[in-house]
């Protein structure tokens, strides 16, 4: 992939803008140890919406260059750097073995793209990582979203959890008793989250927090009562909490009814990537969003039809503190 | 309560082949591919989740017999009350069961990853056949998600994520019939999840003379049940607590349709028993004890043996202790003194309380010692002492 021109901060901070709550700030960086709700302004968490009205070029295809670009563009807002490469640094660091969760349920038609995990990937082997592991549930669901499954060797592998399996330990919090991906617990320092922007039939929305039900070995259990409590539990769980560092929401085709399976009929060209290392404010952000989308198109909000994703404020609560949903305390910025 | 699935003192793990295994050949067959369906009785916990199963999903994959096809290839399963909406590519709460394209798939049928000769006893059914010897199988998988599960490691995966063995329905009929088995039990995990492989399993073992029993949280819908119950002899429930909070926060599920399947089992003549797990603090109270006994007294009868079971901390419940002795025997006073005529005391080997006595003459119709079986005095269904009838499905 050719490198393009980066923007530079002066180009970042003319396009932001704001959303929802308003107010830009791109000063202080999100350093990679912070804890997830680390923002510029003090007391609020971040998230950069990133977009471009042309990323696609074909009914199911984008424009892998632009995407590129607003990439770069995001995780420069994001961790207030002039480079992409320098902002990735942030993240990560050289000799870490990096995880790209995507999310693959859905198939090839609203899935995590492939020209994402690409452009990643490229600006990670710049910043000096070597090993990089693109990971889901299963091979099956990687393949049927395109991903070629590459198990073995050095550079960047991809393969589901039925290649390592799960660990044999219980691990527990609160109503969640999982066994953990292999994948998440041993062969990988560093996850980055790459969800999709989505209606979900049960639980309201998937975005980042429900994405990591790809890391524990039952998600099917916890599909009851909205899945609240279970996904901030699942959240909770250990390997998830410390090795997820930042949440990259695949939004250029956004579906907002009929998910989590792919329904055409729904979705819509958002055209955008949604970043933060706070998975509530992301999932607030993104459950607006979808809200929003609903609206518009003349449907009933999630309350109504009793799937209000309840869990993620359950996650922002005193016990769970992963983040925080309340607009007050999210900075917006748009690039 | 459902048996542990791991090697217990009379229990033998069952080598596909036909062969009873003694524990040295066990644990050598276990590093075995082909036997990978049990290791510590039944399953290798190094094994099981080291890797994909080296089986073909095609051959344990039919079409599920008990759901509704709704629009968008969105699909409602009618096995278990829960009732789950399942959308393309996407499984139930069982774990088991996946809609492919608007069509729902059972992922377990003759997918076994528990197998082991039982005794009857273990199950715990003692008004059949006692002192016989059960087939015992089990797939992976559960509808409910009880915090003390004994058998986790199984009923709480999807069946890819351990090792199983193809046992078709033939030849778990021959392999009982093999091993002397009077019955074939669908055990350990939760059989109504494999009910299509149940259902096909049943009447091959009766052509062979083996006889089926089911041992089930009884969390099913009354359609598929009525045709469970004209297909198997026996059926134990494990009755979870006497209260809806205590489904609803410790197993996952609701009492109401478990009371129901009790009493379509009693209507529909199925033998049955009851088992009721005694969990410490969370359903051990006089009162739900009482209120328990009432119901079995004023729905179900008399007759229904009803054991009381000990709880030993397992799975999400491992904070609490094992159930008091003195916390069974009162559970067993309060149904005593309701009238009810067989209740147990389980989990306590050498207890009195695991004999069946006599209701006229209180002798002792069938002793036991754990799993052991070393006097019956019925015959023809009735106290060889004093003639009184004995609920239960005794043999010839």
């Amino acid at each position: 992939m050719n490198q393009k021109r980066n923007p530079s901060r002066r180009d970042v901070l003319r396009l932001a803008g704001t959303l929802l709550v308003g107010g830009v700030g791109v000063g202080a960086s999100a350093c990679r140890d912070a804890p997830p709700a680390s923002s510029t302004t003090p007391g609020k968490t971040k998230v950069v919406i990133s977009r471009d009205a042309r990323l696609q070029v074909q009914k199911s295809g984008v424009d892998s260059a632009r995407l590129l670009n607003v990439l770069d563009r995001a995780m420069q807002a994001m961790c207030s750097c002039d480079s992409p490469l320098e902002a990735w640094r942030k993240v990560v660091r050289p000799g870490e073995t990096v995880g790209l969760k995507v999310n693959c349920l859905a198939g090839k038609g609203n899935a995590t793209r492939v020209e994402l995990v690409d452009a990643i990937c490229e600006r990670l082997q710049q910043a000096g990582i070597k090993d990089i592991i693109i990971w889901d549930r299963l091979n099956a669901d990687l393949e049927s979203a395109r991903f070629r499954v590459v198990e073995r060797g050095s550079g960047v592998r991809c393969f589901g959890n039925d290649t390592l399996g799960y660990e044999s330990e219980l691990v527990t919090f609160g109503s969640a008793g999982s066994l953990m991906s292999r994948t998440l617990t041993q062969a990988c320092d560093a996850v980055i989250n790459l969800p999709v922007l989505k209606d979900h039939g049960i639980a309201g929305v998937t975005i980042a927090l429900k994405s990591m039900f790809g890391a524990i070995h039952n998600p099917n259990k916890y599909h009851l009562n909205v899945g609240d409590p279970y996904v901030a539990d699942v959240f909770m769980l250990p390997p998830i909490r410390q090795k997820v560092r930042l949440h990259i929401c695949d939004a250029t085709t956004a579906q907002y009814e009929g998910g989590p399976s792919y329904m055409p009929q729904w979705t819509w060209p958002y055209n955008g990537l949604i970043v933060s290392r706070d998975p509530v404010a992301l999932d607030h952000l993104g459950w607006r969003i979808i809200e929003k989308k609903r609206t518009e198109m003349g449907m009933k909000s999630l309350k109504e039809l009793k799937r209000e994703p309840t869990y993620i404020a359950t996650a922002a609560d005193s016990r769970h503190q992963l983040g925080t949903n309340d607009p007050n305390r999210i900075e917006v910025v748009t690039v | 309560m459902k048996s542990k699935a791991s090697s217990a003192s009379r229990s033998a793990p069952l080598d596909f082949g036909g062969n009873p295994l003694d524990r040295r050949a066990f644990l050598k067959a276990a590093a075995l591919p082909c036997l990978a369906a049990c290791a510590g009785g039944v399953i290798a916990p190094g094994l099981a989740y080291g890797g994909p199963p080296a089986e073909s999903d095609a051959q344990f994959t039919v079409e599920a017999q008990h759901y509704e096809k709704l629009p968008y290839k969105k699909i409602k399963c009618k096995l278990c009350p829960r009732e789950c909406v399942v959308d393309d590519r996407e499984r139930g709460y069982c774990g088991v069961r996946e809609n492919r394209g608007g069509i729902y798939y059972s992922l377990v049928h003759s997918r076994v990853v528990a197998a082991h000769v039982d005794p009857v006893e273990k199950k715990p059914l003692f008004h059949f056949l006692p002192g016989t010897l059960a087939f015992s199988i089990a797939t992976a998988g559960c509808n409910v998600n009880c915090k003390m599960c004994q058998n986790w490691d199984i009923s709480q995966i999807r069946p890819e994520q351990a090792r199983s063995t193809y046992a078709p329905p033939q030849k778990v009929a021959a392999l009982a019939k093999q091993n002397q088995c009077a019955s074939i039990a669908y055990t350990y995990s939760e059989p109504i999840i494999f009910y299509e492989y149940m259902m096909d399993t049943a009447p091959a073992g009766h052509e062979q003379g083996v006889k089926s029993v089911v041992i089930t949280g009884g969390y099913i819908e009354q359609e598929p049940l009525k045709k469970l119950c004209a297909a198997v002899d026996a059926i134990k429930v494990d009755l979870k607590a006497f209260s809806e909070k205590f489904y609803k926060e410790v197993v996952n599920g609701e009492l109401k349709p478990v009371l129901d399947t009790l009493v379509t089992l009693q209507k529909q003549g199925m033998w049955s028993e009851i088992v009721y797990l005694v969990v410490p603090t969370l359903n051990d109270g006089e009162a739900e004890f009482k209120a328990l006994a009432r119901w079995v007294k004023s729905d179900l009868g008399l007759d229904v043996p009803l054991h009381f079971s000990r709880f030993h901390p397992e799975y999400l419940l491992k904070n609490l202790p094992p159930t008091p002795l003195e916390t069974l025997e009162r559970a067993k006073a309060i149904a005593d003194a309701e009238g009810l005529r067989y209740v147990y005391i389980g989990n306590v080997p050498g207890h009195p309380a695991e004999n069946t006595y006599c209701p006229k003459c209180r002798r002792v119709v069938v002793e036991r010692a754990g799993y052991t079986v070393s006097g019956v005095r019925i015959r023809k269904g009735k106290c060889q002492y004093c003639q009184q009838p004995i609920a239960g499905v005794w043999g010839s």
